[in-house]
């Protein structure tokens, strides 16, 4: 066997393969060809690294260098140089704090990865997706076999109940006691699922864990299939995520090979196979029932609990359905005790959360924290803060179910009861930062128009219901609304609560109510003042050229397509209001900071 | 609501940008048949089969559903009715590319909006139309995953990042 010297880590995560790193891999395994050194060096294509924004992300063992925004173009550099003759491009080096310093042989060194814990995450960028024997190399399977050949399916239950994990799908319900409902169940026939469908517009850490570490969600099924005594599993993965489909499904095959899915596995006549089944672009089939329905083929449309799925589930067997990185926690669980677990994190929420960092921040990307690690730290440590020199206004987490946390509360801790406290939730993870430039007011309308569009129209509360709304909030954006608009809208978002038929509706008014309760003076100015503080609802705004700054440039009469703006050459000019359209495009073209809206 | 027109989807699906050249509709329903024939013993099946006509025929007009609901043996209105259902199905012919804007929330809180309010102009097109000349069809998508690198442009299955009105114009004139 060849001894292979140097790895070189690519990513090949959603965020990275649109930043060109398959040209990249090509280039690496076509250079290193060229100067015979394919069998020294091997080329893996791994699972998302977190650090989205800085991609393309390579990484080159056993020195560990970090090398971000790597283009086809470096490749050769990197090779000659770095692989070659072992000299770091220093110039394409992650630029956080490892450049001064020696290069680190970690990434833990590095500020946004020092807080983070990595448990669900474990394998994502460190393992090569499609390749199980790197899977095994690192402790995979290891669980399952502990399991089947250790271990009874009420001692798994107690151990996973001990440990103390709550679903990641949003609403944190015990894990260990969902098995424990299933498994009392007496019949032959049940299903373990897993929710793969990830709803939330602006979370993709289920994304991220299919694509980079498929067999663990395997291993943790299959798990589950002993605990509750279930041999037929389903994943429900949206159609949307080609990448991730097709990892998982080579996943399956390779399982299958080694006989760890099927018949007889281990030798302990326990069997289990598993299925994918495609989602098709609807936002309510994320909700258990409606996800049951969809796999079975129909419409998926919510139905009434109870019956609970632990009882009656998925082709009226009973079934349990985690979510992905619910699943992903369960061999970690397994391998190293539920104490272990139950260490890191707070007094009821134990382990870590994946939180996907979006919006009006520096570090965008993947992180995985403990539980309780405070929203400060998460932005400005983990997350390098708001960029451009802009102030932080709110965090939304929870996505079109869950609220802003404003900044007077960012030391909230992440965990369920504290995001609760708060007028949020923890949801799936999401987490989009927003700063000065967002009104909260169109935040809320956003995540109305999302929910309205979502609505399957089972139940009237939430298919009439929150259109109703939607129009009221209109209402206030556009300079219409009065301050009883503001109180009917948060009436209805009472009623909506409490008469929708399933989560959905239930959550749907939240993104106001927290809003509401954050921000109201936002709302105010928006009926009262007839303003938009932010600058962003466009029937509010008023653009206009400030006549001591304006050179007569002539550059904004030019870039407006409406030509509302006039003027000689070299006096200022005017916008005339009754044209503009308020598209920006002068203010963006203005040099000198002429133009100002209000 | 109106699912044909905002579309929750993120990212790629091939079913939709591939396949215009290729084989005559004989052809393709016979493909379709085998498709129907493979999953024939499994229970509920509708949906995959759905994806898999789709992905072979680029969209499942009313000859398409009668046909799966005849072969699969159920009621024309069970098929449309799941059909309908999915804002990943359908029922119109597309253009030869597909422009999805995300609007998810990352997206969005970074000027996604303005991109489509600028291609709903400069295309002369309203949310899931298709141009007159029949070569884009434009549509919004709910994160395509590619978050970090905000606001993005999925154009079939190319992602752009970091795009800008202007960026934008440049982008559509390649193709
Ligand atoms: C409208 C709606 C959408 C949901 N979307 C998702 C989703 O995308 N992913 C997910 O894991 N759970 C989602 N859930 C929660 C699921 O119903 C369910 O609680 C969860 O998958 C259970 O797994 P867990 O206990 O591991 O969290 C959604 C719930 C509702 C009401
Ligand atoms: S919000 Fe646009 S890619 Fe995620």
């Amino acid at each position: 066997m060849n001894i292979v010297r140097s790895h070189v880590l690519v990513c090949g995560g959603t965020g990275c393969t649109s930043s060109n790193s398959p040209e990249i891999i090509k280039q690496f395994n076509k250079e290193l060809d060229k100067r015979g050194l394919s069998d020294e060096v091997k080329v893996i294509q791994t699972g998302c690294f977190g650090l989205c924004a800085l991609g393309p992300i390579v990484i080159v063992y056993p020195e560990g260098s970090f090398y971000s925004m790597v283009k086809p173009e470096d490749v050769e550099e990197i090779v000659e140089e770095h692989i070659l003759k072992g000299r770091i491009v220093k110039r394409l080096l992650y630029e956080g704090d490892l450049k001064e310093a020696k290069v680190a042989t970690s990434l833990n060194d590095t500020n946004f990865y020092k807080k983070q814990k990595r448990i669900a995450l474990r394998n994502c960028g460190v393992i090569d997706p499609e390749n199980i024997d790197e899977y095994i190399a690192n402790d995979g399977y290891q669980a399952l076999a502990k399991v089947l050949t250790q271990m009874t399916p009420e001692e798994v239950i107690d151990t996973i109940t001990a440990s103390g994990l709550r679903g990641r799908g949003g609403a944190g319900f015990p894990t260990g006691r969902k098995w424990a409902f299933a498994a009392k169940e007496d019949n032959p026939v049940k299903y373990v699922c897993c929710n793969a469908d990830e709803g939330d517009p602006g979370a993709f850490m289920d994304r991220s864990l299919l694509e980079g570490d498929p067999h663990s969600i395997i291993e943790a099924m299959a798990i589950a299939g002993y605990a509750i005594g279930a041999h037929q599993g389903y994943v429900y993965v949206r159609a949307e995520y080609p990448i991730a489909v097709k990892r998982l499904q080579i996943a399956i095959r390779q399982a299958r090979e080694y006989g760890f899915l099927g018949e007889d596995i281990f030798g302990t006549g326990f069997n289990f196979d598993l299925d994918v089944r495609l989602g098709a672009g609807a936002f309510v089939c994320g909700e258990e029932t409606a996800l049951m329905r969809s796999i079975e083929g129909h419409r998926g449309e919510p139905r009434p609990r109870p019956p609970f799925p632990a009882v009656k589930g998925l082709f009226d067997k009973p079934t349990i359905l985690n979510n992905v990185e619910t699943y992903a926690n369960v061999p970690w669980i397994i391998n190293n005790g539920p104490e272990a677990f139950a260490s890191i994190g707070t007094e009821k929420s134990k382990g870590t959360k994946v939180f996907a960092l979006g919006g009006k921040i520096t570090n965008t990307g993947l992180v995985e924290i403990p539980m309780g690690t405070t929203l400060r730290e998460v932005i400005e440590e983990i997350g390098g803060g708001v960029p451009n020199g802009k102030k932080f206004k709110a965090a939304q987490t929870g996505g079109p179910s869950g609220g802003c946390i404003p900044e007077s509360l960012i030391d909230t801790p992440m965990d369920f009861e504290s995001l609760a406290a708060v007028g949020s939730i923890m949801g799936s993870g999401g987490l989009i930062v927003m700063d000065e430039d967002n009104c909260m007011v169109d935040i809320a309308k956003f995540f109305l128009q999302f929910t309205v569009d979502e609505s399957c129209g089972k139940c009237t509360p939430c298919r009439i219901g929150m259109r109703r709304l939607l129009e009221l909030v209109d209402k206030i954006t556009s300079g219409n609304g009065t301050l009883e608009d503001i109180e009917l809208t948060e009436q209805l978002c009472y009623h909506i609560k409490e008469n929708s038929l399933c989560g959905l509706g239930q959550t749907a008014p939240n993104p106001v109510l927290s809003t509401l309760q954050h921000f109201r003076d936002e709302y105010i100015a928006h009926v009262v003042d007839k303003r938009c503080p932010a600058g962003v609802c466009k029937n509010l705004l008023r653009y206009q050229i400030l006549a001591e700054k304006c050179i007569g440039c002539t550059s904004c009469a030019r870039v407006c397509p409406v030509g509302a703006i006039s003027g000689e050459v070299k006096k200022p000019h005017t916008i005339d209001t009754s044209k503009c359209i308020k598209c920006g495009a002068c203010m963006e073209k203005c040099k000198f900071g002429a133009i100002v809206k209000n | 609501m109106n699912r044909t027109q905002v579309r929750s989807g993120k990212s790629t699906d091939k079913a939709r940008s591939g396949s215009r050249i290729s084989p005559q509709p004989e052809e393709k329903f016979s493909e379709i048949k085998k498709v129907i024939e493979k999953y024939a013993d499994r229970e509920g099946c509708l949906i995959q089969v759905l994806h898999e006509a789709q992905q072979i025929y680029g969209y499942l007009p009313m000859e398409v559903q009668q046909f799966i609901a005849r072969s699969l043996d159920l009621p024309l209105s069970e098929v449309a009715g799941v059909l309908s259902f999915y804002s990943f199905f359908s029922v119109k012919p597309r253009g030869q590319h597909t422009i999805r804007v995300c609007l998810g929330t990352a997206c969005y809180v970074r000027g996604g909006k303005k991109i489509v309010d600028h291609l709903c102009e400069s295309l002369n097109v309203g949310v899931g139309d298709t141009t007159e000349d029949g070569k884009f069809t434009f549509e919004i998508a709910r994160c395509i995953g590619a978050c970090g690198l905000a606001p993005a442009v999925m154009i079939d299955d190319t992602v752009y990042k970091q795009v800008t009105p202007a960026k934008i114009d440049a982008i559509l004139s390649r193709y």
